[in-house]
């Protein structure tokens, strides 16, 4: 069990809860909560890896992934922007047909052999700075290194260009930013494609990088409703979200990595010599997603912060209220 | 001359003008009901274009799917055994989101209910000769118990510190399976295989093949016991929603909930309650399926039961006495959707048809009126 290889690995998983999770700041932030991300992210793991599996091609996957989960996306946003309906029923809605969905199509898909997969690679000169290079910067996917790029990127867009403002304002006052003229109803609609689109990118990462293959439901296992839970900790701010989805992605290695040796800090390890107290490393991150909501709203409830005023809540042009 | 700035000129060739419009009365009692019927066939005829894309043949798929569960006596009593735990998931996620809240973890209660209701024969608090008039509603209270508990924990969380109970269900969820398996594995395993002993006879629901000598027609049917607790479940549900003060409670918070506090009505503590409730029906349902069904707590008692019942509550329109008949189709969907390929069909058509009825409701609060555009001579 070692440390720099943990929090490297963490990284790297992490990294699939960061693009699901800013994804989800991107719609909410526009006002729509999409709780579908789960059954995107599956539908992007199923279509990356079918179509890496029958072309051969990695990037042709990714690709296709995203496009598939941002079209997934456009029925949740049909049913809560032009039909109204509640936002959290079709969100869940979207879970099942997206899960349906994978595992009809990627039906035999799990016993597909060796494909090529999106590469691993280190940035020189980089990986020579101690604790950090080890850690991120030797042997990680370009998945990972798009995801260093992509916080700040999207940080500086949500908080300092003029469709970033739109975004925001589409999400706290919809009536407001339509007397100024933006479309409001086209602007959810963008942003919920952009974070289907970043689900089924979310999706590809697992299938073709971090850990490659179709295993069904077990793909994800969750990791769509954490980066959920997560975008609530992460204050709808891509920069927390960055930090949220390293812990969590650092978290599942130890669990991983904690039942390996025979002594823990000098003790000899009770996960090692039990090996079915696994099931309550299991819970852990569950668990922790939980806690993490917690502190989540007590800190929002402090600092008075929270959700954009409009989320959940369907824009009706002429009506009274937000 | 004035053609030009007439706003129907906007839309020349196309002489239908679609307005919709918000429904000022309510619609007759029948439309809803038209209007859920509708959805489903469109949802099934979508799920039909998807199978024959993944290579599926949909009509046999759908023959498959009648024959296999309605097709006689036998498999119809099989269909009643999926539809038991059914009843008790839909009317459980009826209650919770009458007073809308999303109580998305009936899985995971139906899991600890089939733990709690296991905790009696294999701890065991009571010996294996106790009376099955003793052992059944002990079993039964333990079920309840310990899906409300698992209910309790995000109600708690969310009167108290307002979490999204969405995410804590869904994550109980996750927590109350590897639970389980952890005593399936470890505590109770029987003889290192990933399941607990057999219960005692006297913990079994009695079950219509049990009386086949009395009544030869009953030979091999499995129907049990647990469709009968749940068709009086769904009956006390009806009465605590629908003719008790708290039931108006529930009612009225879901409604307003700025009216329900003005009432001077405890949001926080019916938060609390409403999940236990409705955690303690899906334990219920867990206890049925243990003791009527599989008899010995195993991994993989649910193919998730739980989920399906937010659809069946959807499709009831959280009606009590509705959950029936549509856990019944719906148990039919899951009993004959093991056989056919690709196994995921079954989810896909349950998924679809949950689409379709959150977008058909727009037609209920809204009509839909198309004006023939009078062309201005």
């Amino acid at each position: 069990m070692d440390l720099i290889i943990i929090l490297q690995a963490g990284v790297a998983s992490g990294t699939v809860l960061l693009f699901a999770t800013i994804g989800e700041i991107f719609a909410e932030r526009s006002g729509v909560m999409n709780l579908g991300v789960e059954g995107m992210m599956l539908l992007g793991a199923m279509s990356a890896f079918s179509v890496a599996v029958s072309t051969g091609n990695p990037w042709l996957g990714l690709l296709v992934a995203m496009l598939a989960a941002g079209l997934l996306s456009q029925i949740h946003a049909f049913i809560t922007i032009t039909l109204q309906a509640d936002q959290v029923v079709s969100g869940l809605a979207l879970t099942f047909l997206g899960t349906g969905i994978s595992l009809v199509l990627g039906e035999g898909l799990s016993k597909a052999g060796a494909i090529s997969l999106l590469p691993n690679f280190s940035i020189p000169l980089l990986t020579k700075i101690p604790l950090i290079g080890p850690i991120f910067f030797t042997n990680q996917s370009i998945m990972v290194y798009i995801g260093y790029l992509f916080v700040p990127l999207s940080w500086y867009y949500i908080n300092r260009t003029r469709p970033g403002m739109h975004l925001r304002a589409v999400g706290e006052h919809p009536a407001a930013a339509d007397t100024l003229g933006i479309n409001v109803y086209g602007t959810r609609y963008f942003y919920v494609f952009v974070g289907g689109v970043l689900a089924g990118l979310a999706g590809a990462t697992i299938s073709l990088a971090i850990s490659p293959g179709w295993f069904s439901e077990l793909t994800t296992a969750g990791q769509g409703w954490i980066a959920v839970g997560l975008v609530i900790f992460a204050q709808w701010d891509p920069v927390r979200a960055m930090f949220g989805s390293y812990a969590f992605g650092a978290l599942r290695r130890l669990i991983l990595d904690i039942q390996g040796p025979l002594t823990l800090f000098g003790f000899s390890n009770p996960f090692y010599y039990n090996p079915y107290w696994g099931f309550f490393l299991q819970m852990l991150p569950y668990a922790f997603t939980i806690i993490v909501l917690v502190i989540g709203s007590r800190e929002a409830v402090r600092k008075r912060l929270g959700a954009p005023a409009a989320l959940g809540l369907p824009y009706i042009r002429g009506e009274r209220g937000l | 001359m004035t053609d030009a700035i007439t706003p129907h000129t906007a839309r020349r060739g196309f002489p239908y003008r679609i307005r919709f419009e918000k429904r000022l009365k309510e619609p007759p009692r029948w439309y809803p009901v038209l209007v859920s019927l509708g959805a489903v066939l469109v949802a099934l005829l979508f799920g039909g274009i998807l199978i024959a894309w993944a290579g599926g043949d949909p009509i046999a798929s759908y023959k498959h799917i009648g024959r296999a569960s309605f097709g006689n006596l036998g498999v119809f009593s099989d269909t009643i055994v999926k539809a038991t735990p059914l009843i008790f998931v839909g009317l459980a996620c009826s209650v919770a989101f009458r007073m809308r809240l999303w109580n998305i973890g009936a899985e995971g209660q139906f899991f600890l209910g089939a733990f709690g209701a296991s905790a009696v024969v294999l701890i065991p608090l009571l010996p294996p000769e106790t009376s099955p008039w003793i052992f059944i509603p002990t079993m039964m209270l333990a079920g309840i118990a310990a899906g409300a508990l698992w209910g309790f924990i995000p109600g708690f969380l969310k009167a108290r510190y307002n979490v999204n109970e969405v995410i804590s269900t869904l994550m109980l969820n996750y927590i109350a399976v590897a639970w389980n398996n952890f005593f399936i594995f470890a505590v109770w395993s029987e003889g290192g295989f990933q399941m607990s002993p057999m219960f005692p006879k006297t913990a079994w629901l009695p079950r219509l093949a049990d009386y086949a000598k009395q009544y030869p027609i009953f030979r091999g049917l499995t129907s049990h016991l647990g469709f009968i607790i749940a068709i009086i479940t769904a009956v006390i549900v009806w009465f605590v929603l629908y003719r008790s003060r708290w039931g108006y409670e529930i009612r009225l918070i879901g409604d307003n909930p700025e009216a329900a506090r003005y009432a001077g009505i405890n949001i926080a503590r019916n938060t609390i309650l409403v999940m236990m409730f409705s955690g303690g029906l899906a334990g219920l349902a867990g206890m049925s399926e243990i003791t009527g069904v599989v008899h010995r707590l195993q991994g993989a008692i649910s193919p998730g039961y739980g989920f399906t019942g937010i659809i069946i509550a959807w499709l009831a329109k959280l009606n009590p006495f509705a959950v029936i008949p549509v856990s019944i189709l719906f148990g039919a969907l899951i009993l004959a959707g093991r056989e056919i390929q690709p196994s995921g069909i079954p989810k896909m058509i349950q998924g679809i048809i949950l689409v379709c009825l959150i977008a058909s409701d727009f037609l209920i609060r809204y009509r839909i009126r198309i004006d023939r555009q009078v062309e201005e001579a």
